[in-house]
């Protein structure tokens, strides 16, 4: 890479570095899900090999979404948005670079760990503890490299994006250092120090904030500066955003409990998740309602600007599934919805539809200017992105409600004897059609990640075409 | 003091600091600190080379909206 691109004040090495690989991970953990996908189609396709059977796809499918694609996103878009609205230069250099071949080689042990068999088997924490170890050093470094960064800030304020960036920061830190806490046994199996009722409630507690705080607050952080600056005005209410921060930190900690209703856990205890569930619907929407009024006086910038699109498409699949999100935590609702497909759609719903379309709007809008540049190389192929994007989430999330409904009405019809009308298998082949249209869900998606990064490739030999020009002969 | 007294406290004081930061953030007294924090993502310096100046023309509509575009819609009231 050029010197010319080195930024005279800021760092954006390392941010280049994660955004690059912000695309390649989503890549790699869509067509994972793809071919998940299709395995639920057409089961032999796990191929009777256990490195490529559903149980350890899986994990590693969430695992490459979530930390690799999303974790890569979040830090990218961290250490731009600090530096830029501190006016400094990250704290370290050194442990910025650390931070990026730390979490890479995190990944990559996942990526060999995972389909051989070693997991914890705690949901979205399946790595086992030696990598546990090294995410726990990465983390602490990151918390490090940003903190520092706003304690050197040249403004006098800091700015509501770095807030958020900042609690997700240091909670996931807590959840992922408590979650973890196990015994080692070998090199590559630990027993967990919690046990029984106890172990659920941890796991879920970090479960339900891993969404909370990974996947709602970095990315709330994200809108908050990426959102303005696309649409060139500030934050519709800054006073919002304060009181949006403090309600979505002190509700988000307590919602955990509606992942175990109706188990062994205390009554109390999941009613208690339930009403905090409830509770949570009001600071979602206090921050997607601030996000969206961004545009007011602005809404016809969405005819042109499809990373804008990108960006307020977003918000309301936010806002969706923030409404979804705490009415299946109602209990009445959650016998009908829990263990069937109606969850997997909620989860993509905030997946797809929130957690990467605002990555991508923001990509779109952060890579040309990483490299010097001020559009990307084709504003068109965005455009169909976005529709790709946008109908593959309608559809996953369609056929998903279709299919849970289903199978929830199924699993509990009775006859007048008190027996069950179905049995679980007639439940999987009504599922049938649901899984096909979901394929093709996945489908769109990854299609439209492979036309991004063409994009993006494009974007920076055309930056390298400039640094570089052909030398003219005298 | 039992647990559920100890906890019903914790609970009472989270409320009452939840509406103290909510009068604090909407007290007519920070206006214009939240006005100036709004802003940062605008006064970066190196704005000049990002700014798009080859694209489409703005509408003349676009370059009157502009002037009052910088301010805090959100909070007219204040």
């Amino acid at each position: 890479m050029s010197t010319a691109l080195e930024h005279p004040t800021y760092n954006y090495k390392v941010v280049r570095q994660f955004a690059i690989m912000t695309v390649v991970w989503g890549i790699v953990g869509m067509l994972l899900g793809v071919i998940l996908a299709a395995q639920l189609v057409w089961p032999q396709l796990n191929l009777d090999l256990p490195w490529t059977s559903f149980g350890r796809l899986r994990p590693l499918h969430t695992n490459a979404v979530v930390f690799a694609f999303g974790g890569s996103a979040l830090m990218a878009t961290s250490y731009y948005v600090v530096q830029r609205t501190c006016q400094a230069r990250l704290f370290s250099d050194k442990l910025a670079a650390f931070t990026f071949w730390g979490w890479q080689a995190v990944i990559v042990s996942a990526v060999i760990t995972l389909p051989l068999g070693y997991t914890t088997t705690k949901e979205y924490a399946e790595l086992e503890w030696p990598i546990n170890i090294l995410i726990a050093v990465v983390w602490v470094s990151y918390a490090i490299v940003f903190l520092m960064t706003i304690k050197q800030r040249k403004t006098s304020h800091i700015y509501v994006a770095n807030w958020f960036f900042a609690a997700f920061i240091l909670t996931v830190a807590v959840l992922h250092i408590v979650n973890n806490a196990a015994i080692p046994v070998t090199a590559m199996y630990s027993i967990s120090i919690y046990s029984g009722t106890i172990d659920a409630m941890v796991q879920w507690w970090y479960g339900h904030n891993a969404v909370g705080f990974f996947l709602t607050a970095g990315f709330l952080g994200m809108m908050y500066y990426f959102v303005p600056k696309q649409a060139e005005r500030p934050i519709y209410s800054y006073r919002l955003s304060i009181v949006h921060f403090w309600a979505l930190i002190m509700i988000y900690m307590w919602a955990g409990p509606h992942h175990l209703h109706y188990t062994a856990l205390p009554d109390w205890a999941q009613s208690l998740g339930m009403v905090m569930s409830i509770i949570l619907l009001a600071p979602s929407w206090g921050g997607m309602i601030n996000g969206m009024m961004t545009l007011s006086g602005a809404w016809h910038k969405l005819r042109t600007d499809p990373t804008l699109r990108f960006l307020v498409v977003a918000l309301s699949f936010y806002g969706m599934s923030t409404f979804e999100g705490p009415m299946m935590a109602i209990k009445t609702v959650n016998a009908l919805s829990h263990y069937t497909d109606w969850t997997i759609g909620h989860v993509h719903a905030g997946a797809l539809g929130w957690v990467a379309m605002i990555t991508i709007g923001s990509m779109y809008h952060l890579i040309p200017r990483l490299f010097g540049q001020t559009e990307m190389y084709s504003v068109g192929m965005i455009a169909v992105h976005f529709w790709l994007a946008t109908i593959g989430t309608v559809l996953y999330i369609a056929s998903m409600w279709v299919n849970g409904i289903l199978q929830g009405l199924m699993w509990r019809a009775i006859n007048p004897d008190g027996t069950l009308m179905y049995t679980f298998m007639e439940s999987v082949e009504a599922s049938g059609p649901g899984y096909i249209v979901r394929l093709i869900g996945g489908l769109f998606w990854i299609i439209g990640m492979l036309i991004m990064a063409y994009n993006v490739f494009k974007t920076i030999q055309r930056s390298e075409a400039v640094q570089h020009p052909i030398p003219q002969t005298a | 003091m039992d647990t559920g007294t100890f906890r019903g406290i914790i609970t009472f004081l989270l409320i009452v600091a939840f509406l103290g930061i909510t009068w604090w953030a909407y007290s007519r007294r920070r206006k214009p600190d939240f006005d100036e924090a709004a802003n940062l993502p605008f006064v970066d310096d190196d704005e000049q080379t990002t700014r798009d100046s080859s694209a489409s023309p703005r509408s003349s509509r676009e370059q009157d909206s502009n002037g009052d575009s910088r301010t805090n819609q959100g909070d007219r009231n204040a």
